[in-house]
């Protein structure tokens, strides 16, 4: 970790393959890229195996375009669609076990901190509706009741997708799916003002529909979280495979779900607002 | 002699038992390891020279720990590899720069993951290689699945404690010890008769250049609204 590491040793230029001279010439690496220029630098992930018109792709792509010091940032994932694509990106990830992941998160970023006192080290937990607010729900909230400084991001497609399509915490109520034929019982859970009330310092619901705004929100996460505490970002990223949606039609399901349970919505605590509006100001004035 | 050799090149069969099941430990400082006994320094070294200089398609499979220039004992160490490669004839240079999944596969030719090494090692026929640079871990994941599948002869220079499914597995390994491994190389190529200019193995066969600096979200095609959604646009139809 860190920029040293992305530095080819002398002589080997010629031996490596070309994906990764790419990366340390034209990537993300020791730089910030803007998400508009996608496609326009080596990606940190590129190939993997989600299903065609898996929205939760796109969201991992961008994610992953938006980091701010990608050099210096671990990824955590558990068992859930969203590994597949986490592990085969050029930023080291941390498999954790169904529902650990806030548990090992917390302990690696302590870790990072006593080992690089004098440097970011940034931590973030990428997981499922599954992996957060069902199985792993009890540590997804003594991360947050703890005041863990890292950034907790849920990729909710509302469905364990990777099983046959059994109902989570966060299914809408009344959904049928092809492991719970009668329909969903209870309400979805409102995670968001768990995050609240737990203690993160930043929340963000978002559909993700705008690059711009998801990097923004991505950004904003992962750099409260450095200064202040926990940070949550819940975001629809819908299964297409489980809720039969077609592939042509993923970006229309996402933005009609914006304009109904999916609003953007972000809060934040006053130190962290004063500390982004003194940010802002800055690179206004750069 | 055939028989006693406890670890020798494969195939050993699917899920083949595990060296350290089979009574082999790793060297004592100071030794090494050939076919899964504790042997001399020395006697490893030659035995490992022999292999690459006789077997067909030699290979060396750089790590991260060499590939990449975190510090001055890694470029040095990195030095000392290019240093070998080029006395050991026909050799080629397959790096490992990393250890993550790669979908849907790999390019053979151009690097080798150790998920599935053994796609790369019967991909160019190798039957004998270097791994050097690799994090414990993956090595002995790699090398175990190596002796599973492949008739590959597999070396280990490692620079902690060593790999007991190797079938030479030298320990504590620095820049030093891999010259001294690389004058022990040249020492028997004469022994053997072999001539040979010392140049460097040939590049990466790498993937195809991209050129990165053009690609506009046009190229995209239908799918470029994914990516760039203009304000106010709605999508209803695309095809």
């Amino acid at each position: 970790m860190g920029l040293e590491y992305v530095k080819i040793a002398p002589g080997f230029e010629r031996y490596m393959p070309r994906d990764y001279v790419d990366l340390v010439k034209m990537g993300q690496f020791g730089r910030q890229v803007d998400v508009m220029d996608l496609g326009q630098f080596k990606e940190l992930v590129e190939d993997h195996p989600m299903c065609a018109g898996c929205y939760m792709a796109y969201f991992i792509r961008i994610f992953y375009a938006s980091l701010p010091n990608p050099e210096d940032t671990i990824v955590l994932g558990t068992a859930g669609c969203a590994r597949l694509a986490l592990s085969q990106a050029a930023v080291p990830f941390i498999y954790g076990n169904y529902g650990d992941t806030n548990a090992v998160a917390s302990g690696l970023k302590r870790a990072l901190t006593i080992r690089f006192p004098d440097k970011h080290k940034d931590v973030v937990v990428i997981a499922g509706d599954g992996g957060l607010m069902d199985i792993g729900f009890g540590m997804t909230m003594h991360s947050w009741f703890r005041r863990e400084k890292f950034t907790t991001i849920m990729v909710d497609n509302e469905v364990y997708g990777n099983t046959g399509g059994q109902e989570s915490g966060m299914s809408p109520k009344g959904v049928q799916l092809k492991m719970a034929p009668k329909g969903k019982q209870f309400d979805k859970i409102n995670a968001v003002e768990l995050a609240q009330t737990a203690g993160c310092v930043y929340v963000a619901r978002i559909s993700p529909t705008n690059p711009k705004r998801i990097a923004k929100v991505i950004r904003r996460a992962i750099l409260a979280a450095r200064h202040f505490g926990p940070t949550f970002i819940h975001a629809y990223t819908s299964c297409n495979i489980e809720y039969s949606i077609p592939t042509r039609e993923v970006l229309a399901d996402a933005r009609n779900r914006e304009k109904k349970d999916f609003k953007f919505y972000e809060w934040m605590t006053d130190e962290v607002k004063e500390y982004f509006e003194e940010m802002e100001k800055k690179e206004v004035k750069a | 002699m055939a028989e006693e050799k406890v670890i020798k090149p494969g195939p050993a069969g699917y899920i083949p038992q595990p060296a350290s099941f089979l009574g082999v430990d790793t060297p004592p400082p100071g030794k090494a390891l050939l076919y899964g006994e504790v042997v001399d320094e020395e006697i490893a070294m030659r035995e490992a020279a022999k292999a690459m200089l006789t077997r067909r398609n030699p290979t060396i499979f750089p790590g991260p720990l060499v590939l990449w220039g975190y510090n001055t004992s890694a470029i040095e160490k990195a030095k000392a590899v290019l240093e070998l490669a080029m006395e050991i004839p026909n050799c080629r240079i397959i790096p490992m720069p990393d250890y993550r999944p790669k979908y849907p596969k790999i390019n053979p030719e151009a690097e080798i993951n150790p998920n599935h090494p053994n796609l790369t090692i019967l991909h160019n026929k190798i039957e004998a290689c270097i791994f050097v640079g690799v994090h414990c871990h993956y090595a002995n994941l790699s090398l175990r699945m190596i002796r599973a599948g492949t008739n590959c002869f597999t070396i280990a220079l490692c620079a902690e404690m060593g790999h007991e499914d190797a079938m030479v597995s030298l320990r504590d390994v620095h820049a030093d010890d891999i010259r001294r491994f690389r004058d022990v190389v040249v020492e028997m190529r004469k022994e053997l008769g072999i001539e040979w200019e010392p140049k460097m193995p040939p590049e990466n066969p790498s993937l195809p250049k991209e050129e990165w600096t053009n690609v506009s979200p046009l190229d995209f095609g239908e799918y470029a609204y994914l990516l760039l959604p203009r304000k106010g646009e709605i999508v209803e139809e695309s095809e």
